[in-house]
């Protein structure tokens, strides 16, 4: 990718964005962490943090560590941005050792699973067939935001894409694993919603006490393995 | 060493310097809505500036002394009653204040403006999460204060000078006015990327209209009111990291800002966002209070910025070492 088609934003005076596309793709997604591995390789000074989003990256400094450099603060740290970037090299794909494969158990239908059967309706298959497509294929986590811990997963099948419900809910429950557009995604705790609940997990994504916190980071890749009732009663009362 | 909580107040809750570092994880920074006013209590007894203090959000709590210790108050006037024997006095602000172990310090209602900051010298020795204390309620970290808490904090020595009244201040304070001063006036506003989707009735409208700060403000987002604003054209979004600041639009037209406890990303438009300078006193407007916005350049914004975090600093340190040497 050309250091052109970057664009950088000032979010506030000590974070900006910096935009490689506009829309949902895996592709363009995977640039968007592959550019937050070269900015963290290149080691800038008065750098705090880095968040992945789905086709852009927030980048927060230190503010009076990039200012008095003849320039705003801003200016500087994009032009020694542009600087890293054009010496360093685009690694397209993540090494092995970059990527982690998360297993999520899942417990499709049932009470906190209640779309399952009309989402089955929608999509024009048996419910079978809907966990089936569902927990066939891996995802990756483009981002999380929304609350502490939720992924937004992207490489959802097709046929499975809905709109989302006309009524948001005003209160999901903590595990429930949903669809909606091109991505699916998991509760990590009482949210509003407006996917489409498919099921839940005995994991917990966010626990403010454990280490780490959150289950899922950007980049990790994740698939659903069906289980039963049993399965389900014996892991929610397990630590993760 | 310990204050307890005999009443909570409306939303006390414990902050620090937040937790910056996580929103890669969906969790956000929190800390201090009025940044500097919470410093400034710390540095007033002799904290770091981020040390773990209380917020008090429009009506105060009633905490009992369980030992001597120093205490300031700092923020929006809060009415601050003390009891101790036969004494009752008010607590004055923006200085220290020793008070005597059994003291009954019971915060009511501000005069204006909307947080108050409590520090306590030692800071408050406050449950912590990922490295900080900041409670951030929107992502379910901690909880606000409930009565029968008890916070503890380090025993104070004795200052030089204690009055027979068992009560001691310096005569000094720091003067609010640069931290604190509720007259009106218009807050400024960087033009966000999407300001240019708006038409040209609301572009003008954003800078020339009447708002007024909505009810349900929270720390995670400040909604206001006002003929709604409009876009030329319905825009396409997917979500973006935002910040503290930022100004979004939902698609009823009324712009919301968000504060600390806000989400990490977001997929509205971002019309505009309030300069950092001017976020502590929009953190002390009141629900119903009117807001006007006038616009600045973002170079601007930045100087005033680094300008007003090194008047901050340099205050702070000089407080500090007022205090600490006495």
């Amino acid at each position: 990718m050309e250091l052109s088609e970057y664009q950088f934003e000032a979010l506030n005076e000590s974070m900006l964005l910096i935009r490689v596309g506009s829309t949902i793709e895996a592709a363009c997604n995977a640039r968007v962490h592959a550019l937050a591995r070269r900015i963290e390789a290149a080691g800038l000074p008065g750098l705090i943090e880095l968040v992945p989003a789905y086709a852009s990256l927030g980048l927060r400094y230190d503010l009076v560590h990039w200012s008095g450099q003849g320039s705003s603060a801003f200016d500087a740290i994009v032009r020694a941005l542009q600087a890293a970037l054009c010496t360093s090299q685009e690694d397209s794909a993540p090494t092995a050792a970059h990527t982690r494969l998360i297993e999520i158990p899942v417990r499709y239908g049932g009470a906190q699973g209640m779309d399952l059967e009309s989402v089955a309706v929608s999509c024009g298959m048996s419910p079978d067939a809907v966990i089936g497509c569902h927990s066939g294929a891996l995802y990756s986590v483009a981002m999380l935001g929304f609350a502490p811990g939720f992924p937004y997963l992207i490489g959802l099948d097709p046929r499975l894409q809905l709109a989302r419900r006309a009524d948001p809910r005003q209160s999901v429950a903590a595990g429930s694993v949903a669809i909606g557009g091109a991505q699916t995604g998991i509760y990590p705790r009482v949210l509003p919603g407006g996917w489409h609940l498919i099921g839940t997990t005995p994991l917990r994504l966010f626990e403010p006490d454990a280490r780490p916190p959150c289950l899922l980071a950007p980049g990790d890749q994740v698939r659903f393995r069906p289980i039963g009732e049993a399965e389900f009663n014996a892991m929610a009362g397990s630590p993760r | 060493m310990t204050l307890e909580v005999l009443k909570p107040g409306l939303l006390t809750t414990v902050q620090d310097g937040g937790r910056p570092g996580l929103a890669c994880f969906g969790i956000g920074g929190s800390g201090a809505m009025d940044g500097p006013c919470h410093a400034l209590a710390n540095a007033l007894v002799g904290n770091r500036s981020d040390a773990a203090a209380l917020e008090i959000s429009l009506l105060g709590p009633t905490l009992r002394m369980q030992h001597d210790c120093v205490l300031a108050l700092t923020g929006a006037p809060i009415s601050a009653r003390v009891e101790h024997a036969a004494n009752r006095f008010d607590m004055p602000r923006w200085r220290p204040v020793f008070l005597r172990a059994g003291s009954l310090l019971s915060l009511g209602g501000m005069a204006s403006g909307a947080r108050s900051y409590l520090a306590v010298a030692g800071g408050l020795q406050a449950a912590s999460w990922m490295g900080s204390a900041s409670v951030d309620l929107h992502a379910g970290i901690g909880r606000a204060l409930a009565a029968g808490d008890e916070l503890l904090c380090k025993r104070s020595p004795q200052p030089n000078g204690l009055n027979e009244d068992q009560r001691w201040w310096p005569s000094w304070s720091i003067n609010p006015k640069p931290w604190f001063d509720p007259a009106p006036r218009p807050l400024r506003l960087v033009a966000g990327s999407h300001f240019d989707a708006l038409d040209e009735s609301s572009r003008r409208a954003l800078f020339e209209n009447e708002f007024r700060l909505s009810a349900d403000s929270n720390r995670v987002g400040f909604r206001l009111l006002g003929r709604p604003l409009k876009l030329t054209a319905g825009l396409e979004l997917i979500s973006e990291p935002v910040s503290f600041g930022t100004v979004q639009l939902p698609p009823a037209g009324d712009p919301i800002v968000l504060m600390r406890e806000h989400p990490t990303t977001g997929g509205y438009p971002r019309i505009a966002r309030v300069a950092a300078v001017d976020l502590p006193v929009l953190a002390q407007r009141q629900p119903g209070d009117a807001l006007g916005f006038e616009r600045i350049a973002a170079d601007a914004a930045e100087q005033l910025l680094i300008r007003q975090l090194r008047t901050l600093q340099e205050l702070a340190a000089a407080v500090r070492a007022r205090v600490t040497t006495a």
